[in-house]
């Protein structure tokens, strides 16, 4: 009985060490870095991250940190509500909604005026936006979305946000 | 007078029969309050042995500066862990688990007022302390202090779940702390042995009921507070954001309104055990009964008027802070009331001194010196430079280690043969008092002049230049050799357990009710109620003893002068309480993961509940006075 | 002279501190001292052997109830001539200053210090990190403002600490009694880099701190030698302006610390590191080496160009 039980207590800790839903990862380097190319596996590596990334607490709540810093919030709007620049918050998605889409958006830019933050954010600090913009039309998962902010709440945060699925229609 | 000290109850009620093989289903249900006392008891020193591990852990990296032995996310979870655990999964409940194995002996009583709740807080208390740790394995452990301020630990700045493990501890061990505080004030009223009024209750007894009522004003607010803190990170209220007419000092306020009297929740058990060692060792009355039962009293108002002294940097008008100046420096009194009893009580006896004695010899240094440093801290000009830290932390250890864990382990030395029916071999024990007293002050003394030299809390790592090294280096050796002393007393009650000298009922000739029963004491059901005709039972007066109770029935009597009242039924053993704790466990946890989890959560406990409560037809528990008759000897004895 | 020590302290505020702090050590120590005395008398006058339970004479009794009165009253006084001296100290500690003092806004952020300047007379501010430069025997208010969660400011020399709390302005009265360097830290958990929150005062003559005041309004001149101007366009174009600020650029970010005289300053990453080509060189291509989950991200550069932006930067005296 008490072997049952210390056998039982084994299983929880190797599976509870495991668990890598918490983890801040403070650095991509160096297989992120440009400076380190590896074209055959970048793209899919690249993917890999976002998915990650789009599901992960911290990195979603850093990227709520570089929207606010990066003045993201000037034109899209604090929590993405829009103002010069489309709202983020809603089905409407002009240059695609997948996270490649969106990370290929921050980094190129938009002829519309949007600018190219390719040479302003590092490729992780982009995926972390990238996992933040999704969350603010719902599409993160009730785990990893942003409860919300310490400023004053101009629209209910995305943790409360009934997913919003992105229409097929590009204007 | 009994002179021989032989108690007249241990051949009356038979020895605790050799222990059988409990089923499982025996282990669950049970009530009897030995069991649930010696389960609190040993999961809290579980907990003690793992929070001390995190405490070494963290003691490594600090050793020498720019240490690499972890970095500071995995540093930041494990002294919130530390503190944590010491506070609410070892020092409370190793406290209350004492009062609920020992109050009931100590007051006469067959069993507590309701078992099975102290069942319930058992499971709900293990249920918190393996949530926390299967979260600190995953990598999920709380970050943000053991006290956890806001908005550092709000839902911005601390993302993910950790935090939530926190708050939903909390609400799982102060659901545990009022269900034994409920327990201890009622038995401690109610199921006093009769002759045994309130003025003859020993010291311990008296500690446990006023720790008990702090509990239960204290606790209610931190769970207020972690509430909250759980629903502006769960549900995006506003109790703590400022650009919404939220407050982040009022997460202080609230919190140390809790805190504060929680230190003293933890120390006034451990000055009750030292008033019993003391006591049992120089074979003297109490000194000063009354005023030291008024000093643990006065403790316990005056430790609710103190918490502002934890926020004096935070900018608060002058004039406030003075108040809780005084306050914090006027509870120094009553302590010192009891130091002064206890010296007036050993003065001319030459004490036994053994090893619950050594412990006790251990307490008065260290603690002296805690408080004395506590005083200091109460000085809002001292205060502001050393408020946040080493100082405080080596003033905190020094009074909880010292104003609690070494009573503790006097106090575990000195009730072991009750508690186990075993002597603990007096060399180890001598060897762990001689290790832990030298490790400690080897590991947080020099914390004091490291907190003045310039040595903030909570930093995983410092330079070289600021020559904090060195001292850093002993107060590491110092930890190590202060868990080697635990290990050794740990072995020591391990290896006596297996092959011990047994113990006889009384062996140390004390003077309270428990020594009046076999070591270890028989089941409730085989128990008789003693009639006690003195404020020393063993020591003064003869032992009567209660006719006419049935082995299913337990006597209640009145609340000052503990004349039999009624006699009531004796809870059954029922598996819905550990059942109930799982419900409540699910509650807690799944609000956590989804607000569906609140209401399938309430639902579930509240069919537990029903199930526990509901009515059997057995006949109401009110009886007349005229079927008991208590013995007791002729006249008053004086204490 | 420690300078990171409360024992060591070179202003007003911390010398009150210490000489109540030394007030109340030696009336512990007695305290301690007549304690253990009384313990060890009392363990070591052997009357009655501890074998029985005895009852004490009513005399003796007597006696010790009169001893424990007196050790209570003299505990009581005891106490309050502490109270005393503690609301008289903090009384004296909070006396406004005689003259105006010298006013900075001090901004707190997750994990480093900004040290906003005021300029009399005139509506011109300017920002720096790091170092917070005083005039000695002037009184300097400090207002303290944070930006995130809650932190502490705390230079032990020179006075007690107080916290910047987020919604609410709090201040703290400095004096510097003696020029010299003066370490500080943050004093109140603030996350993962809370141990590496340090800023430095510079406690300087008030000629000096006049002339370091106008080089801090002043923007270093651009580049001269081609090593340093491609530096410059490295800043430009790599992600450093994205969050740093350098007066006489167009870099105007205030996400992170302002660089303009980065070159002068003693340490580097709120004193983490020294201030030299090598260590700045690390610090930019890999700062979570350093100080792991500072919000200063890896920066991919060439070694050429790393080497360039180094030398420029380090050229910002």
């Amino acid at each position: 009985m008490e072997r049952l039980i210390f056998a039982l207590f084994l299983v929880i800790i190797a599976a509870a060490a495991g668990c890598r839903r918490e983890q801040r990862r403070f650095s991509e380097a160096p297989e992120a870095s440009e400076l380190h190319p590896d074209p055959l596996h970048a793209a899919q590596r690249d993917q890999q991250n976002l998915e990650r990334y789009a599901k992960d607490a911290w990195a979603i709540s850093e990227g709520q940190r570089l929207y606010g810093q990066m003045n993201c919030a000037g034109c899209h709007g604090h929590g993405g509500g829009g103002g010069m620049a489309p709202p983020l918050m809603d089905s409407q998605w002009l240059y695609g909604s997948g996270l490649r889409d969106i990370e290929r958006t921050i980094l190129s830019g938009s002829a519309r005026g949007m600018p190219a933050f390719k040479d302003r954010l590092t490729r992780q600090q982009v995926w972390q936006l990238v996992g933040y913009v999704r969350s603010l039309s719902g599409n993160a998962p009730s785990s990893a979305a942003p409860v919300r902010d310490d400023h004053m709440s101009v629209r209910p945060p995305p943790s409360r946000t009934d997913p919003e699925p992105p229409t097929q229609q590009v204007d | 007078m009994n002179s021989t000290f032989e108690p007249t109850l241990a051949e009356a009620s038979p020895a605790a029969e050799p222990r059988q093989r409990s089923t499982l289903y025996d282990l669950l249900a049970t009530t009897e309050h030995t069991a649930i006392g010696r389960r609190f008891i040993a999961t809290a020193l579980g907990f003690f042995l793992v929070g001390g591990v995190l405490a070494l852990l963290m003691r490594l990296q600090l050793a020498t500066p720019l240490a690499h032995v972890m970095g500071p996310d995995r540093y930041n979870q494990l002294f919130t862990t530390h503190g944590s655990t010491m506070m609410f999964l070892f020092a409370v409940p190793i406290m209350q688990g004492l009062g609920l194995y020992f109050v009931p002996l100590m007051v006469g009583a067959r069993n507590l007022a309701f078992p099975r709740l102290a069942n319930f807080a058992f499971w709900i208390y293990l249920f918190g302390g393996l949530f926390l740790y299967i979260a600190l394995l995953s990598n999920t452990g709380p970050d943000a202090g053991w006290f956890s301020y806001v908005p550092l630990a709000g839902p911005e700045h601390s993302p993910g779940k950790r935090v939530d493990v926190w708050a939903q501890l909390i609400t799982f061990t102060e659901l545990s702390a009022l269900s034994v505080a409920v327990n201890l004030i009622v038995t401690t009223f109610k199921h006093k042995a009769p002759g045994l009024s309130l003025d003859r209750l020993p010291i311990f007894v008296w500690a446990s009921l006023v720790t008990s009522f702090m509990v239960v004003f204290a606790m209610p607010a931190v769970i207020i507070a972690s509430s909250c803190l759980a629903l502006d990170r769960l549900v995006a209220t506003h109790f703590f954001n400022p650009a919404e007419g939220g407050d982040a000092l009022l997460w202080q306020h609230m919190f140390w309104f809790f805190g504060h009297p929680e230190v003293y929740i933890i120390f006034l058990p451990g000055v009750g055990m030292v008033s019993e060692i003391v006591v049992t060792a120089s074979k003297r009355p109490m000194f000063g009964y009354v005023p030291v039962v008024l000093a643990n009293v006065a403790t316990a108002i005056l430790a609710f008027g103190l918490w502002v002294h934890h926020m004096f940097a935070t900018g608060l008008p002058q004039l406030g802070a003075s108040f809780f100046t005084g306050a914090s420096i006027l509870i120094a009194i009553p302590t010192g009331v009891q130091f002064f009893c206890w010296i007036a009580t050993l003065w001319g006896s030459r004490p036994k001194v053994d090893v619950p004695f050594g412990f006790v010899l251990a307490f008065f240094a260290t603690f002296l010196i805690g408080g004395l440093t506590g005083v200091m801290l109460a000085a809002v000009p001292i205060n502001l430079q050393v408020h946040d830290t080493f100082f405080v932390v080596a003033h905190f250890h020094y009074v909880l280690i010292g104003g609690a864990v070494f009573p503790l382990f006097g106090g575990l030395t000195h009730w072991f043969p009750k508690l186990t029916g075993r002597l603990l071999s007096e060399r180890l024990g001598w060897l762990s008092c001689g290790l832990v007293f030298v490790g400690f002050n080897l590991a947080f003394f020099p914390q004091h002049l490291l907190g003045l030299r310039g040595m903030p809390r909570r930093i995983y790592t410092y330079l070289p230049e600021t020559g904090w090294g060195f001292w850093n280096f002993v107060s590491t050796i110092g930890a190590f050799t202060l868990g080697l002393g635990a290990l050794v007393f740990l072995f020591n009650a391990a290896r006596t357990l297996r092959s011990g000298a047994r113990a006889s009922a009384n062996p140390f000739r004390a003077y309270s009710l428990e020594w009046a029963l076999s070591s270890p004491p028989p089941r409730s059901a085989d128990r008789i109620v003693p009639v006690a005709a003195s404020r020393y039972p063993l020591w003064l007066g003869e032992l009567g003893r209660v006719e006419g109770l049935a082995r299913d029935e337990v006597l209640v009597t009145r609340v000052v002068d503990a004349e039999p009242d009624h006699v009531g039924h004796a809870p059954t053993p029922t598996i819905m309480p550990p059942i109930t704790a799982l419900a409540t466990a699910v509650l807690i946890v799944a609000c956590l993961f989804t607000p569906w989890g609140l209401p399938v959560g309430v639902v579930l406990v509240s069919l537990t509940l029903f199930v526990w409560f509901w009515p059997t037809d057995r006949e109401p528990a009110f009886q007349t006075r005229e079927r008991v008759s208590s013995e007791s000897v002729g006249k008053e004895v004086l204490p | 002279m420690d300078p990171y020590s409360a024992l060591d302290p070179a202003g007003t505020p911390a010398a009150l501190s210490l000489r109540l702090f030394y007030g109340y050590l030696d009336v512990s120590a007695v305290v301690f001292t007549l304690v253990i005395a009384a313990l060890g008398f009392a363990l070591g006058r052997p009357r009655q052997p501890a074998a029985d339970y005895q009852e004490a004479s009513p005399a003796i009794e007597r006696s010790k109830s009169r001893a424990v009165v007196w050790a209570t009253v003299a505990t009581v006084l005891t106490l309050l001539g502490l109270l005393i001296a503690s609301v008289a100290t903090g009384h004296a500690m909070a006396l406004l200053p005689a003259e105006p003092p010298v006013r900075v806004q001090v901004i707190s952020h997750k994990w480093w210090w900004e040290f906003r300047y005021p300029v009399s007379g005139s509506a011109t501010q300017f920002s720096t990190a790091y170092e917070l430069h005083i005039p000695v025997a002037r009184p300097i208010q400090l207002e303290l403002v944070a930006t995130d969660v809650i932190h502490s400011f705390w230079v032990p020399s020179l006075s007690g600490k107080r916290d910047a709390i987020p919604g609410k302005h709090n201040v703290l009265f400095l004096q510097a009694d003696r020029p010299g360097r003066y370490e500080g830290q943050c004093a109140e958990f603030c996350g993962t880099q809370h141990a590496n929150m340090r800023f430095l005062v510079v406690a300087e003559r008030p000629d000096q701190f006049v002339a370091w005041r106008d080089h801090q309004l002043a923007s270093p001149p651009p580049p001269s030698d081609p090593l340093r101007q491609r530096g410059l366009e490295v800043f430009m174009n790599s992600r450093c302006s994205s969050c740093h600020a350098i007066a006489g650029t167009d870099a105007f970010a205030t996400v992170g610390p302002d660089l303009t005289h980065l070159g002068a300053r003693r340490r580097l990453a709120m004193g983490t590191l020294e201030n030299d080509s090598t260590h700045l060189s690390h610090w930019i291509e890999d700062p979570q080496a350093a100080k792991p989950g500072v919000q200063m991200p890896s920066t991919p550069l060439s070694p050429e160009d790393r080497h360039a932006l180094v030398a420029y930067l380090e050229g910002l005296k």
